[in-house]
């Protein structure tokens, strides 16, 4: 719990710092008096209409991916397994590249297509692969191991249809489709702010109230079912959460590596506990994102897409994390 | 007929294929004849191209799926592949640093830089795994090496899209492709998947062993830290091979031991085996219709082997029994 409220207030602060920080500066102050009313006309142009979309992006990637990450890896009971390998991630990315190679070769549909519907064939290609997995896996009810598999190959066909479209296309087409694999805050708009929102205002709620069986499911698939857990529901349940999250975030600022992978295991072991906490991966999810995008924007000369700096900031400190903190089995 | 039974003749056969079919159209009786004697073999399509993709191939195929094997049998997670412990990312790294960097473009030396990289990138993984515990449990060996790896690709990717030039050589690098190499420029590697093999091998019983569970497998007289190591060499060594040779061909090493073990169990004296001969028939089969269907300008292996062998993966998972891991 404690551990969940410091995670909570540093959001709260990277948030509120992810706003000052940028090249017309605002103090910490001018930021929180603009959010409550009584900015002035520059600041509250800045806030509002520079830097609170993004920031509110950020939060909210952080948001869904940690919370995904946390759920694939518990139903699971795999560490290493991410929404990645419902094959929403995948299916998301084939979708774009194809709409970036496709769409920015003919002229007629470029500019329109790559502005608005990029997002939109993202997330149709991610819910219709994570579809398929889930149908492919079921077999008089979906069992966690077989989908884990059958989601590598879907991610497989997928990723191979995904790098060909990459080889094959000339070279602008090759750089903008690579940006968008490795994620980026930097075109996000309310726009691309308000599914996540809703994602997850729907979502994050039912996901948590999964919390219970989650646990008890830790215990095998036949104390579950002993122990009363409508197994293949609440899978279903847990799954259709993870893929929603995903494909939300997935859709508004492409695939940001390495959030559900290392959000949950931060979370875990700052919490000392033997499943990574539903609540406190989320948040964590955000701090990171938030950190990064910060980074991203202020450190370097040209921008540095954030999907970049999430793994080059996460990943050292989880193997610090591993070589200093004893966790569970998980 | 036995299972190995019809993964060797299933071998002979692509080996076959694979010297017989391709984009330029040679005549069965050309082909044969310049096997026989190179002298006749005038435009070095046989032995410049064909027996070289061959031969490749099979080291390779075979080499991850082997490894492959290693890798899960030692973290006892279905979705290790060989690259968990950091090995294709660092020599993604270390390739894409020599472009980068130095200008490399000779194949000779990129194969140097990847090997080098490799080796770096899982000693750096293992050395996070031993000094946060003992070695007992796989999980923090397979965090660490997720770990490490997302930072070396973070590197890479960073690099990539900062500079044109080196996106050009990488995009095409990193698909993996079995065309291009001599013989002379394998003849190294074999030595270092060789040694891979052996430590693959002397790993099978440990493999057994761990496959019980780290508690048991040390009850039954295991050396964990031995069976860790040993492990690794053959991991790393035929990883790094594969890589070097091929570029990261990444989903052979996944699939072929789920395969291997649908086909003989988990016994890793007949799983290593038949995950190799698997690697080695998916490989050599998906480069020769990446050969076929491309026409002047093929599909690389890493392509075709991602599509064709995603969907064939899909029904052999749906339809087999699992064994679990």
């Amino acid at each position: 719990m404690t551990v969940t409220l410091a995670v909570l207030l540093a959001a709260g602060f990277v948030f509120t710092a992810g706003i000052a920080a940028g090249s017309a500066n605002l103090g910490l102050l001018d930021v929180l008096g603009t959010l409550a009313g009584a900015g002035t006309r520059a600041s509250e142009f800045i806030v509002y209409e520079l830097r609170l979309p993004r920031a509110a992006a950020g939060l909210a990637v952080g948001l869904c991916l940690g919370l995904a990450g946390a759920l694939t890896q518990t139903f699971s009971r795999n560490p290493l397994a991410t929404p990645d390998i419902l094959g929403v991630t995948s299916g998301a990315s084939a979708g774009a590249v194809t709409a970036i190679v496709l769409g920015g070769g003919g002229y007629s549909v470029g500019a329109s297509l790559l502005g608005f519907g990029i997002p939109v064939v993202a997330t149709v290609g991610g819910l219709a692969a994570a579809a398929a997995v889930y149908g492919l896996a079921w077999k008089g009810g979906v069992d966690s191991y077989r989908i884990v598999l059958i989601g590598i190959g879907v991610t497989a066909s997928l990723g191979g249809l995904t790098s060909y479209l990459v080889v094959r296309a000339q070279l602008t087409q090759a750089t903008a489709a690579t940006q968008w694999l490795v994620g980026s805050l930097s075109g996000v708009s309310w726009a691309s702010v308000w599914p996540m929102v809703a994602a997850l205002v729907v979502v994050a709620p039912i996901a948590l109230a999964q919390s219970g069986p989650l646990g008890i499911s830790q215990l095998g698939d036949d104390v579950a079912v002993g122990l009363g857990v409508p197994l293949q529901r609440h899978r279903l349940v847990v799954i259709a959460a993870a893929v929603l999250l995903t494909a939300a975030a997935v859709s508004a600022a492409g695939p940001v590596e390495f959030v559900a992978f290392v959000a949950p295991q931060v979370a875990r072991r700052l919490a000392g506990a033997g499943r990574p906490p539903l609540l406190a991966s989320a948040l964590v999810g955000a701090v990171l994102v938030l950190i990064a995008d910060v980074v991203a924007r202020t450190a370097f000369t040209g921008e540095i897409p954030v999907g970049i700096l999430t793994a080059i900031i996460g990943a050292p400190y989880l193997i610090w994390l591993l070589i200093h903190r004893k966790g569970g089995t998980l | 007929m036995t299972t190995f039974g019809v993964l060797t003749v299933a071998l002979l056969v692509t080996l076959a294929a694979s010297l017989f079919l391709g984009s330029n159209p040679v005549s069965p009786a050309t082909v044969l004849q310049a096997l026989l004697d190179p002298a006749t073999d005038t435009e070095a399509i046989v032995w410049g191209s064909r027996v070289p993709r061959t031969v490749l191939g099979l080291l390779v195929g075979t080499a991850l799926g082997m490894a492959g094997t290693v890798m899960q049998g030692q973290t006892g997670n279905p979705l290790a592949d060989p690259g968990l412990f950091g090995v294709s990312a660092g020599a993604s790294l270390a390739v894409v640093l020599g472009v980068f960097v130095l200008h490399v473009n000779s194949l000779g030396l990129t194969l140097a830089l990847s090997l080098v990289g490799a080796v770096i990138a899982s000693v750096v993984v293992f050395g996070v795994a031993a000094l946060g515990r003992d070695l007992a449990s796989p999980v923090p060996l397979a965090i660490a090496g997720t770990a490490v790896s997302a930072l070396l690709g973070a590197v890479t990717s960073f690099l990539v899209l900062n500079d044109a030039e080196t996106l050009e050589a990488y995009r095409i690098w990193v698909v993996g492709s079995l065309s291009g190499r001599s013989l002379a420029e394998v003849g190294p590697v074999v030595l270092l998947l060789a040694g891979g093999l052996v430590c693959a091998l002397v790993n099978a019983r440990s493999l057994n062993n761990l496959a019980l569970g780290s508690e048991m497998a040390r009850g039954l007289g295991e050396s964990l830290t031995r069976a860790r190591l040993v492990g690794l060499g053959a991991i790393t060594f035929l990883t790094a091979g594969a890589v070097a040779l091929a570029g990261p061909i990444g989903f052979i090493g996944l699939t072929a031991p789920h395969v291997g073990r649908a086909l003989v169990g988990g016994d890793h004296y007949r799983l290593l085996p038949a995950s190799a001969l698997v690697g080695a028939v998916t490989l050599l089969a998906c480069d020769v219709v990446g050969r076929l269907i491309g026409g002047q300008a093929e599909v690389a292996v890493g392509v075709v082997l991602a599509v064709l062998g995603g969907v064939a993966f899909v029904v052999i998972v749906r339809r087999a029994k699992l064994a679990v891991l």
